[in-house]
C-alpha cells in the first residue's frame, strides 16, 4: 500500500466516526495544554523571581552577619562562640576594598509613622546616601538623604510612593513633619514606585538615615551591607576583599557572609527551575493518560471495525498493512491531539499573560518540544497494541461477524 | 483434459469446540479445471463455506495439500497468501461487505489500493467497472445510498478490478429479491464465460442447477458430484 493512500484511508477511517476521534485527540489535547500552561506557570514564576532580583542592583555583594557556612577549626571560636554584630564602622571599613565602587549600609525595622492624625506601619530602612545609587532606585519628588557623617545623621526622611498617597493624598509631603516611632522626621523625598525588591516592598519603605535608625530601634548593628562593585568582573574581588577585611576587624574570625547576587540567582534559578521540570513530569503523566486513552479508543476501533478487517484481508492485505493502517491512524489521533493542545496550551499562556500582566508565562521550548515528542511517542506506542491485533484477526471469524 | 486449477488432496479441517471436535471438512479431494462453474451446495453446517475460506486462502487445512495452479498454498506463509488472494482471487459474499464509509468507486478501489497500484492507473480501471457494471452514476454513492442489487454490482466489480483467475461466491444471491438476484447470478456467469473459474456456494436448488458441475456436501464430506460418479483419488505428492 503506498503511503498517501494509507494516510487517506487510516484519515477518513478516523474522521468516519467523528466522536470517538474527537474525544481521544481532546484527551491528547488536554495533555499537552496542560504540559504547556503548568511549565509556563513555573518558568514564568522563574523568571519573576530571577527578574524581581536583577531589580534590586547591579554587580552587588552583599554582607550579612552570622556564618552560613562551615569552615574548619579556628582558634578564634574556641574564645567566642557568637557572632559579633555587624557595625557602622564595618562599613566604612569596606570602603578600603579596591574593587568596591561604594556602599550603603542597612539597618532594617518596624515602625509607625503619623502625620496629621494619620497613623500607620511602616518598614523603617536606615541607610546613607549611597544606597539610591546601590539600589538603582529613582526619586519621585525632593532629593534623597544627604551626603553626610554616617555617624549623625540629621532628620530628615524619603518615604515611598505608596505611603505618601496613603498619608498625604493630594497635598504635596515635601518638606512636611511627621513622627516616626519617637521621633521627628522633615520629609525630603519621595521614591518613584518600584515594586518588590530584597524581600522589602520599596513602595511602603520609609528611609531614614542609618544612625537615626539605630537610635530609634535603639541597636548599633547592622541588617545588611549593600556592596557594589566596581565592574561585573570585579565581583569575585569585591567579594573576597569584604570577607578580608570584616574577618581582619573581627579578630580574625569569618563570622559574617558575603554573597553575591549572582549566587543567590542562580539558587532561585535552580529551585524553580527545578519546579518547573516538577510540574512538567506531574503534566506529563496527564500525557501517558492520554495515551492510554487513545490505545482503548483504538482497541473499541479494532473490535467495531472487524468485518472490515476480515475484508480488507480477504482483498489481499498483509498483516503489515493492517498493523501500518491501524499505527498511522493513532499516530494521526496523538498528532491532531499534539497541536490542539499546543494551541490550547499557548492560548492559557497568553491568557495568564493578559490577566497578570507582570507574569512572564511563557512556556519553555524544551517543554514544548518534549509534550510534542510525548504524546506522539504514547500515541504510537499505546496504538502498537490495537494495531497487533488487527492484524492478528482471523479473516473467516471477522467476516462472519462472530 | 487440461492440468488442473485448483486440487485438493486429502483436505481435513478440524474445529475444537471446548472437548469436542468437530469435522468441518473429511477427506476431501476435488480437481477443478480453469473456467469451470462449479455450485456447492448442501444444507447449512455440511461444511461448503469452510471449503470456500480454505479455497479462498483465509482459511488453513489441517491436514491434505492445495495447489493453485499446480503451486503448493498450503505452506505459504501468511504474507505470501495475502498476495495471491490479492492477485488470483476475488470474493463475494452474502452480505456484500462494503466499506460503508467508502464511495462505491473507491471501495471498488480498495483491492488496487491495497496492491499498492498507483491512483493514476486506478483511475482507469475504476471508471471502466463503473460502465461495465452499469454504476457509472454511482460512483460517488455510499452503500447506503444504493440498492442491495447495485451493492452486489458493487462488490462484484471489486472482486474482479484485479483480474482475479478465481471467484468465490458465498451465498452472492442470498440478501437479494428474485429479480435482482438473477441479474447479479448473469453477471457473475458473463464472467465465467470469459474464462474465470467460478465457484458458487448455495443452498438454494434453482442456483445451483445452473451451474456445470455441481458439489453435494454433507457432514464436511464431498457426497455427490456431477461430473464424476466416484471421486478419482488424488495424485499422490510427488
Amino acid at each position: 500500500m503506498r503511503a498517501p493512500d494509507l494516510i487517506r484511508f487510516a484519515r477518513d477511517a478516523a474522521t468516519g466516526n467523528p466522536l470517538r476521534t474527537f474525544l481521544s485527540v481532546l484527551a491528547v489535547a488536554i495533555g499537552v495544554a496542560a504540559v504547556v500552561v503548568l511549565t509556563a506557570l513555573g518558568d514564568g514564576a522563574r523568571r519573576y523571581v530571577v527578574n524581581e532580583f536583577s531589580a534590586i542592583g547591579s554587580n552587588l555583594v552583599i554582607v550579612l552577619p552570622g556564618r552560613s557556612e562551615t569552615g574548619g577549626f579556628n582558634p578564634a571560636n574556641a574564645i567566642t562562640g557568637t557572632p559579633r554584630d555587624l557595625t557602622i564602622d564595618d562599613a566604612h571599613a569596606l570602603l578600603r576594598g579596591s574593587a568596591i565602587r561604594r556602599l550603603a549600609p542597612l539597618a532594617v525595622g518596624t515602625s509607625e509613622i503619623e502625620v496629621g492624625g494619620k497613623l500607620r506601619e511602616a518598614m523603617v530602612a536606615g541607610t546613607t546616601a549611597e544606597f539610591i545609587e546601590v539600589r538603582r532606585l529613582s526619586l519621585a519628588q525632593g532629593r534623597f538623604l544627604p551626603d553626610e557623617d554616617w555617624s549623625r545623621g540629621s532628620a530628615v526622611a524619603v518615604i515611598g510612593a505608596k505611603i505618601r498617597d496613603e498619608l498625604f493624598g493630594p497635598e504635596p509631603a515635601l518638606g512636611r513633619l511627621v513622627r516616626i516611632g519617637d521621633r521627628r522626621f522633615r520629609i525630603v523625598g519621595v521614591m518613584a514606585a518600584s515594586g518588590q525588591g530584597l524581600g522589602m516592598n520599596n513602595d511602603e519603605l520609609l528611609i531614614v538615615p542609618v544612625a537615626q535608625a539605630q537610635a530609634m530601634f535603639n541597636s548599633n548593628t547592622l541588617f545588611r551591607i549593600l556592596i557594589e562593585a566596581r565592574s561585573r568582573e570585579a565581583i569575585p574581588a569585591a567579594k573576597t576583599q569584604a570577607a578580608e577585611i570584616l574577618k581582619l576587624r573581627h579578630e580574625g574570625e569569618l563570622d559574617v557572609t558575603v554573597i553575591t547576587q549572582d549566587a543567590v540567582l542562580a539558587t532561585f534559578d535552580r529551585l524553580l527551575g527545578a519546579l518547573t521540570y516538577g510540574v512538567g513530569g506531574i503534566a506529563a503523566i496527564s500525557l501517558a493518560v492520554a495515551g492510554i486513552l487513545v490505545m482503548n479508543v483504538m482497541l473499541v476501533s479494532v473490535a467495531q471495525r472487524t468485518a472490515e478487517i476480515g475484508l480488507l484481508k480477504a482483498l489481499g492485505a498483509t498483516g503489515r498493512t493492517i498493523r501500518l493502517l491501524f499505527l498511522t491512524e493513532a499516530a494521526m489521533l496523538s498528532l491532531a491531539g499534539a497541536a490542539a493542545g499546543f494551541l490550547l496550551g499557548h492560548a492559557g499562556a497568553a491568557l495568564i499573560r493578559h490577566l497578570y500582566p507582570t507574569f512572564p508565562a511563557y512556556p519553555p521550548a524544551w517543554a514544548v518540544l518534549a509534550a510534542l515528542a510525548t504524546a506522539l511517542a504514547t500515541g504510537l506506542l499505546f496504538g502498537v497494541a490495537p494495531a497487533r491485533r488487527a492484524a492478528r484477526l482471523d479473516p473467516v471469524l471477522a467476516l462472519s461477524g462472530r | 483434459m487440461t492440468s488442473p486449477q485448483i486440487e485438493l488432496c486429502g483436505i481435513e479441517r478440524v474445529f475444537h469446540l471446548g472437548d469436542s471436535a468437530v469435522h468441518a471438512l473429511r477427506r476431501i479431494d476435488l480437481a477443478i479445471a480453469p473456467g469451470e462453474y462449479v455450485a456447492v451446495m448442501g444444507p447449512s453446517g455440511s461444511g461448503k463455506s469452510t471449503l470456500l475460506n480454505l479455497l479462498g486462502l483465509l482459511d488453513r487445512p489441517d491436514a491434505g495439500t492445495y495447489r493453485l495452479e499446480g503451486r503448493d498454498v498450503t505452506t505459504l506463509s501468511a504474507e505470501e497468501q495475502a498476495r495471491v488472494r490479492s492477485e488470483r482471487i476475488g470474493f463475494v459474499f452474502q452480505s456484500f461487505h462494503l466499506v460503508a464509509r467508502l464511495t462505491a468507486a473507491e471501495n471498488i478501489a480498495l483491492p488496487m489500493m491495497l496492491a499498492g497500484i498507483p491512483a493514476k492507473e486506478r483511475a482507469g480501471r475504476i471508471a471502466r467497472a463503473l460502465d461495465d457494471y452499469g454504476l457509472a452514476d454511482r460512483a460517488g454513492h455510499r452503500p447506503d445510498q444504493l440498492s442491495g442489487g447495485q451493492r452486489q454490482r458493487v462488490a462484484i466489480a471489486r472482486a474482479t478490478i484485479m483480474r482475479p483467475a478465481v471467484i468465490l461466491a458465498d451465498e452472492p444471491t442470498g440478501n437479494l429479491d428474485r429479480a435482482t438476484g438473477e441479474e447479479v447470478i448473469r453477471l457473475l456467469e458473463e464472467l465465467n464465460q470469459g474464462g474465470v473459474t467460478l465457484i458458487v456456494v448455495t443452498h438454494d436448488p434453482a442456483l445451483g442447477s445452473r451451474a456445470r458441475r455441481r458439489l453435494q456436501m454433507e457432514d464436511g464430506a464431498l457426497r455427490h458430484d456431477s461430473m464424476q460418479e466416484e471421486p478419482a483419488p488424488c495424485a499422490p505428492p510427488t
